[in-house]
């Protein structure tokens, strides 16, 4: 509230020139243009998609990694230095090299979002799972589990409802990953679209895109939420 | 002589030193034989290595010297045929408690009609009908352990370990706790191991009490407690019962009186 009431002061004010912040109102204005008139439907559907596939791979290949990790000393030592390690790098530095690797096609954009995410999720997992409570872990051995029904019937239940919340977070992440690969060599997208006003010098149409991504964001974090409340009743307070 | 359910034969117990100390025996040599169907209590000051011990029989340590034997069979791990309760309170808070009840019986691959049957009546035994559906956080302590009690039976166990299940409830919870136990095991009469620091609960329920000495643990006391079942829990006001907690409370005051 504080913000939009600052912006309009600036603005309608004065202090601000148009062609640096645009008015709310000039950007509902040019917002609604840029869905009807220019295809920006189909902009925010491919973020969307790029954000979700690149997500969606990385989960797949991270948490059972990371699963592995926790569960297992031997797998831990053999991975936790390369992960570590590739954590660090930034996702947006890989954009030259996966630019000539890959292209500026959609495998570069799903690249990006990847990289950005697989490493955190694996390391998350692999720390939450190597938490689980080591007295519930005995409990199942004195009731006859193997190993393998340790990390089925243990591990991974007890590390369920954290593991949702790790990708929660790291989905909140990509979306920044994915802005970034759109602003250079793209040709749909939030982030393209920008780019595209820049050119012209459109803030409004800028302000408006960003706005979009935190709604998406947002929403995005609700459903994961609701989602995990309905999925985990058990481990609410 | 006929094989014992549980022998414990020179089992002794050195924790490697931490960072900066020295080596911690908690455990010098013990020898212990349980018949079939004893109710045995170990009683000891705390930290004199009761934990240790029972671990070391459930297979979740090992003894740096000498073996444990069950039914004749060397322990090398952790198995279905010791059950165990342990003090904190290790319930699967994802599994509702009927579906804790059974975990050990999907373990065998139990069909399900049968696992349904048992289930059923253990949840009768420990007085929890209607809460089949509960998860652990909606449950109270004594109920929690309860259910880890029925969780370890249901597994119909050769020995059933437990390690101060009631040391965290009420003076009140515990005494009812107690009967319950009683009686679920004046029924079956399956072989027990209960570890406690508490005199009345020692004798109150085993058949056979040993008390350990101070750290390092050894056992320095092996008191019969000929007490008839089924027991009522005004017996421990009568005369029998006070006698056996005279003579347990000078032999643990002596060991308090070396650590505290
Ligand atoms: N994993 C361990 N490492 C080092 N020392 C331990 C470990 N477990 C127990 N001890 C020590 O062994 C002694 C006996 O512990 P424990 O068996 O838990 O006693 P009790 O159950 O009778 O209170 C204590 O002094 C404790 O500090
Ligand atoms: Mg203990």
């Amino acid at each position: 509230m504080l913000f939009v009431a600052g912006w309009s002061l600036a603005t309608y004010g004065g202090y601000v020139s148009p062609i640096f912040l645009a008015s709310p109102t000039r950007m509902i204005e040019e917002g609604w243009l840029l869905l009807t008139r220019f295809g920006f439907m189909h902009d925010i559907g491919m973020t969307i998609w790029r954000v979700v596939g690149g997500f969606v791979l990385a989960a797949i290949v991270a948490v059972p990694l990371g699963i592995a990790m926790g569960a297992w000393k031997t797998v831990e030592a053999f991975f936790e230095p390369f992960v570590s390690f590739a954590r660090y790098l930034p996702a947006s530095a890989f954009i030259p090299l996966l630019i000539l690797w890959a292209g500026i096609g959609e495998a570069q954009k799903l690249l990006v979002i990847f990289i950005g995410s697989v490493f955190q999720i694996i390391l998350m997992v692999a720390v939450t799972v190597g938490q689980t409570r080591r007295d519930l872990v005995e409990a199942a051995y004195t009731l006859g589990s193997s190993d393998a029904s340790v990390v089925w019937r243990v591990l991974l239940p007890a590390s369920a409802p954290q593991i949702a919340e790790t990708l929660r977070l790291v989905l909140g992440w990509a979306w920044t990953y994915v802005i970034v690969a759109e602003l250079i060599g793209s040709s749909s997208g939030i982030g393209h679209m920008i780019v595209d006003s820049q050119a012209l010098l459109n803030t409004g149409q800028i302000i408006f895109g960003i706005i979009v991504i935190g709604l998406i964001g947002l929403v995005s974090d609700f459903l994961f939420k609701a989602a995990n409340r309905r999925l985990f009743p058990w481990s609410l307070a | 002589m006929s094989t014992a359910a549980v022998n414990i034969a020179g089992v002794e117990r050195i924790f490697p030193a931490q960072a900066g100390g020295s080596p911690v025996t908690a455990l010098t040599p013990i020898d212990i034989h349980v018949k079939e169907n004893d109710f045995v209590t170990i009683l000891g000051p705390s930290g004199c290595g009761k934990s240790t011990l029972l671990r070391i029989v459930a297979g979740l340590d090992e003894p740096t010297n000498g073996l444990v034997e069950i039914r004749g069979d060397v322990v090398v791990g952790p198995g279905a045929d010791r059950g165990m309760v342990f003090q904190s309170y290790t319930l699967f808070p994802w599994l509702t408690v009927e579906r804790n009840i059974e975990f050990g019986l999907r373990e065998k691959g139990m069909p399900a009609g049968e696992r349904r049957d048992i289930v059923r009546d253990y949840i009768a035994k420990i007085g929890l009908t209607g809460f089949e559906n509960h998860y652990p956080k909606q449950l109270s302590g004594g109920m929690q352990q309860r259910v880890a009690i029925a969780r370890a039976l249901a597994n119909d166990p050769a020995i059933l370990l437990l390690d101060e299940p009631f040391g965290a409830l009420d003076h009140q919870t515990r005494g009812l706790m107690q009967e319950l136990l009683l009686n679920i095991w004046e029924a079956d009469r399956k072989t027990v191991l209960f570890v406690t620091h508490d005199i009345e609960e020692a004798i109150f329920l085993g058949s056979r009490c040993l008390v350990m000495s101070a750290r390092p643990g050894r056992i320095k006391a092996d008191i019969s407690i000929p007490l008839p079942h089924p027991r009522h829990y005004r017996m421990k006001a009568e005369p029998g019962f006070l006698d056996l907690k005279v003579r347990l409370t000078d032999e643990i005051r002596e060991e308090a009186m070396k650590v505290a």
